[in-house]
């Protein structure tokens, strides 16, 4: 690309954890002999040794997608290399062909779609969801309660202080301070901002006409805190100050989590299970693209801020082998271990029946 | 042999010799000019591409917003709707405050090291300096979010605000991350650069400048101020602009301390913005064409300000040199 790039130290980070990976992968000594996975990938690992795939995408998903494909690559020889340069960069060299697969945070408009050579699969891989932290002292360890048009206002800039009547009446028998409403958002661009500001849009007409819903956007009030460790640096340090991170490193870093009210009026503390909840609240129909917003779904248990990450196929892949071990790695990705390794990782799994609903559509399509 | 170089003979001898190496050597002469001469083309063939890459990434954005895109302050990528003024703003700021900072205090340190410091103290100071040069700008900006943020709100923002709240510079609420924060940032980066060219500069003041002040009665600061200084001037000026350059260009650090909020405002304790910083943090996941483009667009606005910023003070320094010149001639 055109631009110099700094990359960010989280970036960094995992650049290196999957440079340290694929260095591993590659000293691995029996790469060649692959005796488990012939039995987990059930027959799909033909396309087997010396194929090598590679996809670009978000970066959201990337700490779970190096793991598995580490995994693959050990049981069946399949090498993917996955670079985690962003949604957007993501679905800009799907479009181009210059990748095997995308990923994204958030789907591909039907334009973007329509500019694809070949149809497009979206595949749900895990979930992710977002909440809301915040620096109030005076409140010791109960959990905040807001409901979704309160969060709004706030990112509004229309509820100014903590003790707002709105405020105080969803949160009884709390004693709020006075102390004044400071907002911290995302300054990069980023699925985590997609998912809030979907959220918003969904609860708030005011939010959606204002604002909107993008990876970034032209936000009312607050600072701007690079990644998930700058708003929470925001949030820190100043009394008041409230913001939004990745729920993984919310509960990584042990900070002060929002209880927030669903549709269906409970008040859900995030969590993976809340999060899967969501998933399988939102009752996908059979012939669904998987392109669907899950945020504010109508189950009682479900967290309303979260939302599916994706890999972007081709329904009709060109190149077949490559395609046969692509699909081989989609149906591994679905297996019960691969999905409780993402539990491992803090990424909320699929539930059984949006597994059972991307096997059925995956056994229709490619390999 | 050496015995004959002496007659006129063995003189002859030798320059025929020299002239015949010179012949022997002259292909490897013409590669060695052909490779010098393309590695020097090579940095204004890539200048020019990269302007030219710039130019067509940002056509889209060129086509839809024009000059209008550089006075707007609006930056919403859900309507489509961009204009880079408050980012434009947040860079010239925030290098200006920088070297503020920066210039004083560098031009200090650097007489100070070629002046007046004992000699046990100068080498191992140069050396430190110029290892602050390599830190890398992203650890900088964490040691600006955990470390100078937490400092600055308690104690200098708050006591600045007290002095000086009747300026509107300093009023407004305080958060930490600001345009102040990155312009301190920015000046503790930049140092390093105008400290270690400034010692060069002041070092290759010629002794006798020196000697005829001290000479004629001025005291050592008198000297620095009458000789030394008006001496190196076009030489520090190059050492400013070198840290101007770095600091209109950085982003990382910048971009984790000044709380990208894109607003123009009159308080240095309000959050701002940066081109560099905009790039940076919206580059990889902009998906709309749009978008892209725009950030493309801000990218050449900033490789345009760079060179004028550039070429202003190259006409700085002709202008403060010939000055000089006839300074040192009144002298």
């Amino acid at each position: 690309m055109y631009l110099h790039r700094d990359p960010g130290p989280e970036r960094t980070m995992r650049r290196m954890v999957v440079l340290a990976l694929a260095l591993l992968a590659a000293c691995g000594p029996d790469r060649s002999r692959a005796p488990e996975g012939d039995r987990t990938a059930a027959g799909h690992v033909g396309a087997g040794d010396g194929t090598t795939l590679t996809g670009a995408g978000a970066t959201f998903p990337n700490p779970i997608y190096s793991r598995w494909f580490d995994a693959y690559a050990r049981q069946t020889g399949v090498r993917i290399n996955y670079q985690s340069i962003g949604s957007g960069g993501g679905i800009r060299q799907y479009t181009a062909g210059t990748v095997d697969f995308g990923a994204s945070d958030g789907p591909m408009t039907d334009e973007q779609i329509a500019a694809v050579h070949g149809d497009v699969l979206h595949i749900p891989t895990v979930l992710g969801a977002v909440v809301l932290t915040y620096n109030l002292p005076a409140l010791g360890g109960t959990h905040l309660r807001l409901d979704g048009p309160t969060i709004a206002d706030i990112f509004l800039g229309r509820l100014t202080r903590w003790n707002d009547s709105r405020i105080a009446t969803l949160n009884p028998g709390v004693k709020l301070p006075a102390t004044e409403i400071l907002v911290a958002h995302r300054s990069d661009g980023s699925g985590t901002t997609y998912i809030f500001t979907d959220f918003l849009s969904k609860v708030s007409p005011e939010w959606k006409r204002q604002v909107g819903s993008a990876t970034s956007v032209r936000w009312p009030v607050g600072l701007g805190g690079k990644g998930n460790e700058g708003v929470t640096q925001a949030v820190k340090q100043t009394d008041g100050a409230v913001g939004y991170v990745e729920l993984i490193y919310a509960v990584s870093n042990h900070l002060a989590c929002a209880d927030v009210r669903n549709a269906a009026g409970s008040f859900v503390t995030p969590s993976l299970a809340s999060v899967t909840a969501a998933a399988a609240a939102a009752h996908l129909t059979d012939d669904t693209d998987f392109r669907v917003s899950i945020t504010d779904p109508p189950g009682t248990d479900a967290y309303p801020i979260a939302s599916f990450t994706w890999l972007l196929v081709h329904r009709q892949p060109r190149d077949s082998a490559k395609a046969s071990a692509l699909h081989g790695f989609l149906v591994w990705m679905l297996t019960p271990q691969a999905q409780s390794v993402a539990k491992e990782l803090q990424y909320a799994p699929l539930p059984d029946d949006v597994v059972k609903l991307v096997r059925s559509r995956l056994a229709t399509t490619g390999g | 042999m050496a015995s004959t170089v002496t007659t006129p003979a063995g003189r002859a001898r030798g320059t025929l010799r020299a002239s015949l190496a010179e012949q022997r050597g002259s292909r490897g002469d013409l590669v060695f000019r052909a490779v010098l001469t393309i590695a020097a083309a090579a940095v204004p063939a890539l200048l020019a591409v990269l302007l030219m890459e710039l130019v067509r990434g940002s056509e889209l954005a060129i086509s839809r917003f024009g000059l209008r895109f550089i006075t707007d302050s609006i930056w919403d990528p859900v309507a489509e709707r961009f204009g880079a003024w408050p980012l434009l703003a947040g860079t010239l700021l925030s290098s200006l405050l920088a070297l503020c900072i920066a210039v004083p205090l560098s031009l200090g340190v650097a007489i100070y090291l070629t002046e007046f410091a004992p000699r046990a103290v100068r080498q191992p100071v140069a050396f430190v300096i110029q290892l602050l040069a390599a830190i890398p700008s992203v650890v900088y900006g964490l040691w600006g979010i955990f470390v100078l943020i937490p400092l600055l709100r308690t104690t200098l923002f708050p006591l600045l605000r007290g002095a000086l709240g009747f300026l509107p510079l300093f009023q407004g609420p305080i958060y930490g991350p600001s345009m102040l924060t990155a312009g301190i940032i920015l000046a503790i980066m930049v140092m390093p650069y105008i400290i270690s060219v400034s010692r060069e500069v002041l070092l290759a003041v010629p002794g006798s400048q020196r000697e005829a002040a001290l000479g004629l009665g001025a005291t050592r600061w008198e000297a620095v101020r009458t000789a030394i200084l008006p001496y190196a001037r076009s030489g520090l000026i190059g050492a400013v602009i070198l840290g101007l350059g770095r600091a209109l260009g950085e982003t990382m650090a910048v971009t984790m301390v000044i709380g990208n909020r894109n607003d123009v405002s009159a308080s240095l304790f309000a959050p701002g913005y940066t081109m560099a910083a905009a790039i940076a943090n919206e580059f990889s996941e902009a998906v709309k064409d749009i978008h892209l483009s725009a950030l493309a667009y801000v990218a050449l606005l900033l490789f345009v300000v760079t060179v004028l910023v550039n070429a202003g003070a190259r006409l700085l320094i002709w202008r403060v040199a010939r000055g000089a010149g006839a300074g040192s001639g009144a002298l």
